[in-house]
């Protein structure tokens, strides 16, 4: 099996993480905002699985099984927080969500 | 006898802390007894004690001390007086001037709600006096100093519901502290030559440090001229003493004519000899003294407040007696000091007799006619008025104006300038006086008299009118009489003055001419104001500007308004916010404008603090690239 | 032990004090007034049975006492009573007794915690005046400030938040230099001599280097001008005084200016002899422009209260002045100003709160004519306002004239200056007694003339400040020894230097002596 060249891989990683974080800076709502981070850690999970392919190392599978359990964690308490701040200003809309400035 | 010495000044502070504490609740009869008695007490010693030294025959002095007042180091000065014959004069005029004064208020302040408070005023200015004049250190008789303004201050602001009064009262206690802060640092020079406060350690070890015209001598002269020039209203602290004749007429005639604005010439002669060793110092006194007599006499002939009249008087009165102090005639001041107290506590309480039975109508030209109504009253103010006129042998201000005039003329530190301004003053004094009496008691009656005054107010003008006739005869000229009982009882403690040689026969020329002017402005007072009435106002009309200045006592007041009081009131009060407060302020104001423009990237907009993340990244990565 | 006894005693009276709310309002009171007069007499009973020793005694230390803190460290828990610091001692309590007395009716709102806070401010003071330690001084100086901050923020007038800040801002800032300072000295003392102490009678000697010395000092310097407060740094006074409740008033002007004015005698000058005399004419000009600024400032005022904070910055220049004139007359001076500053301003303020008490304005234009319906209230104003301007025969003229006549002999000009600012102290006095006591009675107002309870404490006042003015000799004899040590710290040094050329600071290492307990 050919290898997938590291600068390809990393590439491919570089561009997800862009589009992710440009999801989450025009995104209003919040859901999409939290998907966008999803997309942001798998790109960098992406790149530590390539950069471990490329050394032959296991760290980098090691990493991304963390980033994995991370991203489960994110995932449950950003829910839980949506899911309050729907409930307290019935909107996902996260320029809405700015009452914490006083 | 001595030994009661403590008690003269005592007993009036004991009336006043009595009166003071439980006045409010005593009888005006008891409020009077404990006034006017704890004075006469006083009095009384002072007699006693006077009789006493007298008939000693070689009398030095007497020192009492109480107690170490203050104790540091070197610096001790006590609680202790000193009598001699100066002292004693000073005491005398004070307790006995001062107790026919008192009984003359029972009568004048009777109907007033603040009877009690006034007795204490008068009682705790008469202790203070004395214990300025008892006195054996100076900073002993600066407490007296200080607490005599206070008294005066007190009393011009008696009547304190006016609210001018007040004022009045304020503007003669900072003028006078003017002098009195010149006097302080005069005493922080003195006790740092000396070490000393004490008097008469002062005298005995002055000529030894400083020659004849040592410029520390006459620094410290000025300063304590400055002091005397402030109490005594001279030329140029003056300015008090016209506004102060708003405090009761006993408190004019006691304070402001008798005793307290004397003090400036007590100091002066107590410390005659810095003076003689300042001889530009003595000049200074001598020439504020004739500039002075002549300034004050001008403005009292334009004045019509009567009382106003006898204050500008005053000043221009204290003017001979520092115009004597400046020819080194000691003598002859504290002689004209003694029957000035007699003659012009007289006019005073006459004139605030008058007043008083005149329903408090101060303008004399709504006065008139008083001659026949008020025939005590106007024999009594005639004595007076005759007497500070200085009309010729029958008056004892006569003997003692013509001794300064003389030896202003005649001692060796007089010259002809001081001469003519004295015998041009006496000129005025006649004109102006003679216009108070015949404006006051002669024409026609303008204004109804109220009633005629009882026998505690006249018992005291008898007394005072023949003090001020006889009181002259104790010091006879050498022309006639010779008698010189008053300065051989002062030569212990003021030196003769020398009298320029070949002088001597000229003596008598003096008397004459002096008679001749004091007459003559007689006459010219009786020719404007009673034969013809309508002159003064047709010369009042001629020169305007020239009778407004005089009025306005030189405009003093206006120039001192606009080149100390205004500027330091504009300056106050443009400073009222404080402008270092201010400054912190504008410390704090930055911040809080940190703190706004900082809170203001605290939107609340997370894909802001996003941006912000990425933004900083960038920035970061960027510079970890580039270096 | 019976330095410490007098804190002891009053924190735990405030704790007490504090504990007897649950019950009632009135034990509180009663049992703070009689904490602070056990205290006085305490305080008063060891001056009358000292008085002679003082006189005899060698040492200026009356007593000492000793115990280990934090050895670690070298600090020690060190108390020492001069005479100095034992008439400060009788004048705290007699302030505080005062302060009590006079909050008797006008705190009505926890009154168990603003007594807790008094008695803690007087046990903070006590230290202050007692602690011969610079970390116990620097702690105590500390404990003194926080209660007070509550006094202004919880009790007083409309802006007391404002003021309250204010004042904790500055005094906690210039603290910190001083805590510097402090810290500096230790470790150049330790690395010096391999003693690392915070003792001050060990710290005395230490040789410092003209510019470090001159750093150290200025730390040291801060802490005690704001406090007292010289000009640039005196903003936080009017205000605190005037949003402070009377009795915060009182302990701020009577008490807390004044440890400002110890640390400059005990502390900067016997520590920093060399750099004391070199800043002499600065602090000197410092204080002549307080005295004048301080005085107009206080003339154009119309709150009444403020009024009266602005003499205190004015009288407080002469203190400045004195402190650095080093001679033992000025010194003296400054002693006796403390005490009867203490005593005039302070009963100024209770009279600026009965008024406020009885018609609710501190704005003099508002009042009037008070003679004629109190006469009592009209006539110890008067006596204190001329105590104020500095009249012959009450306290403040003695200890005017001994810092002037002092002052005279090292800096002729600017005792001229100071003195014209006794002009200025007439102006702005007597336009107290024309503006309250004189003039037409307002028929709006309603004024009852003095009670018993202002009598009180009003009368002993005027009492005292007449004795000092007739017989000051008795405190003056008191605090002679400690003022002519903290004198002879800077001329010996500089005589000492002149005449041997060379750095000497051993001159100034005081003995140690007194009764240890």
């Amino acid at each position: 099996m050919k290898e997938v060249p590291l600068d390809y891989g990393l590439l491919l990683a570089g561009i997800l993480f862009v589009l992710g974080l440009i999801s989450v800076l025009i995104r209003r709502n919040i859901i999409f905002m939290l998907i966008s981070v999803e997309i942001m850690l798998n790109a960098a999970g992406l790149a530590f699985i390539v950069a471990g392919s490329r050394w032959q190392q296991a760290e980098g599978q090691v990493m991304f099984i963390f980033i994995l359990t991370m991203a489960a964690a994110e995932v449950s308490v950003g829910l839980a927080l949506i899911l309050q701040i729907y409930h307290q200003i019935k909107t996902l809309d996260s320029d809405a969500a700015n009452k914490m400035k006083e | 006898m001595k030994e009661l010495l403590w008690l003269i000044p005592i007993l009036p502070f004991a009336g006043a802390l009595i009166l003071i504490v439980v006045g409010t609740k005593l009888s005006n009869s008891k409020v009077a007894v404990v006034g006017a008695g704890s004075v006469g007490l006083s009095a009384l010693i002072t007699i006693l004690i006077g009789i006493d030294s007298l008939s000693s025959s070689s009398y030095k002095g007497f020192d009492q001390v109480l107690w170490t007042w203050i104790d540091v180091e070197s610096f001790k000065p006590a609680i202790a007086f000193h009598l001699d014959a100066l002292s004693l004069i000073f005491i005398f005029v004070i307790t006995f001037v001062g107790f026919l004064i008192h009984i003359y208020s029972t009568e004048f302040m009777a109907q007033d709600e603040g009877f009690a408070r006034f007795f204490a005023y008068l009682n705790l200015f008469v202790g203070s006096m004395l214990i300025l004049v008892l006195a054996d250190n100076l900073l002993l008789m600066y407490l007296g100093w200080e607490g005599v303004g206070l008294c005066s201050y007190l009393l011009i602001g008696f009547w304190y519901q006016e609210e001018k009064n007040g004022y009045a009262a304020r503007k003669a206690f900072i003028v006078t502290r003017v002098g009195d802060t010149a006097m302080a640092i005069g005493l922080f020079m003195l006790f740092q030559i000396f070490n000393t406060l004490n008097i008469q350690e002062i005298a005995i070890q002055a000529p030894q440090a400083w020659d004849v015209g040592s410029p520390v001598a006459i620094m410290i002269a000025l300063l304590l001229l400055g002091g005397a020039v402030g109490k005594s209203a001279q030329l140029p602290l003056q300015t008090w003493l016209p506004d102060a004749m708003a405090g009761p007429s006993p408190v004019s005639a006691l304070i402001h004519a008798a005793t307290m604005v004397t003090a400036g010439v007590y100091l002066i002669a107590r410390t005659h000899i810095i003076f003689e060793l300042a001889p530009v110092a003595q000049v200074m006194v001598g020439v504020i003294g004739a500039l002075t007599l002549l300034l004050a006499g001008f403005s009292a002939l334009t004045q019509y407040d009567l009382k106003r009249v006898l204050a500008y008087s005053t000043i221009s009165q204290i003017g001979y007696m520092f115009l004597a102090l400046g020819v080194g005639a000691w003598s002859a001041a504290i002689f004209h000091f003694v029957i000035h107290a007699f003659f012009k506590a007289l006019l005073f309480l006459g004139a605030g007799a008058v007043i008083m039975l005149l329903h408090h109508e101060h303008d004399m030209f709504k006065m008139g006619g008083l001659r026949t109504k008020l025939p005590v009253i106007y024999w009594t103010f005639l004595i007076g008025s005759a007497s500070l006129a200085a009309i010729p042998v029958v008056t004892a201000g006569f003997y003692s104006k013509d001794q300064i005039l003389w030896l202003a003329w005649a001692g060796e530190k007089g010259n002809i300038w001081f001469f003519l301004a004295a015998l041009m003053g006496a000129f005025i004094t006649s004109v102006y006086t003679f216009r108070m009496v015949f404006v006051t008691f002669f024409g026609h009656e303008k204004t109804r008299v109220g009633h005629t005054p009882g026998k505690s107010m006249t018992i005291p003008l008898v007394i005072l009118a023949v003090l001020a006739t006889v009181g002259g005869f104790i010091e006879l000229p050498h022309t006639f009489g010779h008698f010189t009982l008053f300065s051989n009882f002062l030569t212990p403690v003021l030196s003769s003055t020398e009298i320029k040689s070949g002088a001597e026969s000229s003596e008598w020329i003096v008397q004459i001419v002096a008679a001749i002017v004091s007459l003559s402005g007689v006459y010219l007072a009786y020719f404007f104001y009673v034969k013809r009435p309508e002159l003064p106002d047709k010369i009042k009309s001629f020169i305007p500007s020239l009778y407004r200045l005089w009025h306005s006592g030189w405009g003093f007041d206006a120039l001192y308004n606009f080149i100390l009081v205004k500027p330091f009131v504009f300056l106050a009060e443009i400073n009222k916010r404080d402008v270092i407060d201010q400054i912190y302020g504008a410390l704090v104001s930055i911040v809080n404008g940190f703190n706004l423009v900082l809170t203001f990237t605290q939107s609340g907009m997370i894909r802001w603090y996003i941006m912000g993340i990425v933004l900083g990244a960038i920035v970061i990565l960027t510079i970890g690239l580039l270096v | 032990m019976i330095l410490t006894w007098f804190i002891i005693i009053l924190i735990t009276g405030g704790l007490l004090a504090r504990i007897a709310e649950h019950w009632n309002s009135w034990i509180p009171k009663w049992i703070a007034l009689l904490v602070s007069l056990m205290a006085l007499v305490l305080a008063t009973s060891l001056w009358i049975l000292n008085y002679d020793v003082l006189q005899i005694s060698h040492s200026a230390w009356l007593i000492t006492y000793i115990l280990p803190w934090i050895p670690q460290f070298g600090i020690s828990f060190h108390l020492a009573l001069d005479g100095l610091s034992l008439l400060m001692l009788i004048l705290t309590y007699f302030l505080g007794t005062l302060a009590i007395l006079t909050s008797w009716k006008e705190i009505k709102y926890k009154v168990g915690f603003f007594y807790l806070n008094i008695l803690w401010v007087l046990a903070g003071i006590t230290g202050v005046f007692l602690a011969m330690d610079l970390f116990l001084f620097y702690f105590f100086w500390e404990v003194m400030l926080i209660p007070m901050f509550f006094l202004i923020a919880i009790w007083g007038h409309e802006n007391r938040r404002y003021a309250a800040y204010k004042f904790f801002i500055f005094t906690q800032a210039s603290g910190l230099l001083m805590l510097l300072a402090i810290l500096g000295l230790y470790f150049i003392h330790g690395s010096s001599t391999d003693i690392y102490t915070f003792d001050y009678f060990q710290l005395l000697g230490t040789t410092l280097s003209t510019s470090t010395g001159r750093w150290l000092m200025l730390g040291f310097l801060s802490a005690f001008i704001v406090k007292l407060p010289a000009v640039p740094f005196h903003s936080w006074l009017p205000d605190a005084h005037s949003e402070a409740p009377t009795a915060g008033s009182l302990i701020l002007a009577g008490l807390l200016l004044k440890t400002g004015a110890y640390g400059l005698i005990r502390f900067v000058i016997p520590l920093f002899p060399d750099a004391s005399a070199e800043l002499a004419p600065w602090m000197m000009t410092l204080g002549v422009i307080g005295i004048l600024y301080g005085a107009m400032l206080a003339f154009a005022q119309t709150d009444l209260k403020r009024l009266v904070a602005y003499t205190s910055v004015s009288h407080m220049g002469f203190i400045l002045l004195g402190v650095f004139a080093f001679n033992t007359l000025a010194m003296q001076g400054v002693v006796m100003q403390m005490i009867t500053h203490g005593i005039s301003t302070g009963a100024l303020f209770i009279l600026a709160g009965s008024v406020y008490e009885r018609i609710h304005t501190r704005d003099i234009m508002k009042m009037g004519g008070f003679w004629s319906k109190a006469p009592y209230m009209a006539t110890i104003g008067l006596i204190f306002a001329m105590a104020s301007l500095g009249l012959p025969g009450l306290g403040n003229f003695v200890a005017e004239f001994l810092t002037l006549v002092g002052s005279w002999q090292a800096a002729p000009l600017l005792t001229i200056l100071a003195t014209t600012g006794l002009v200025a102290a007439t102006a702005y006095s007597l336009r107290i007694v024309q503006k309250v006591f004189l003039g037409i009675h307002q028929p709006g107002l309603i004024l009852p003339d003095l009670s018993y309870r202002e009598r009180l404490m009003l009368v002993p006042m005027v009492i005292v400040i007449l004795w000092l003015g007739v017989f000051p000799k008795a405190v003056l004899k008191t605090s002679e020894k400690a003022c002519v040590e903290a004198e002879q710290a800077v001329t010996h040094n500089l005589t000492s230097r002149v005449m041997e050329d060379k750095p000497i600071k051993e001159s100034s290492i005081h003995q140690k002596g007194g009764t240890h307990e």
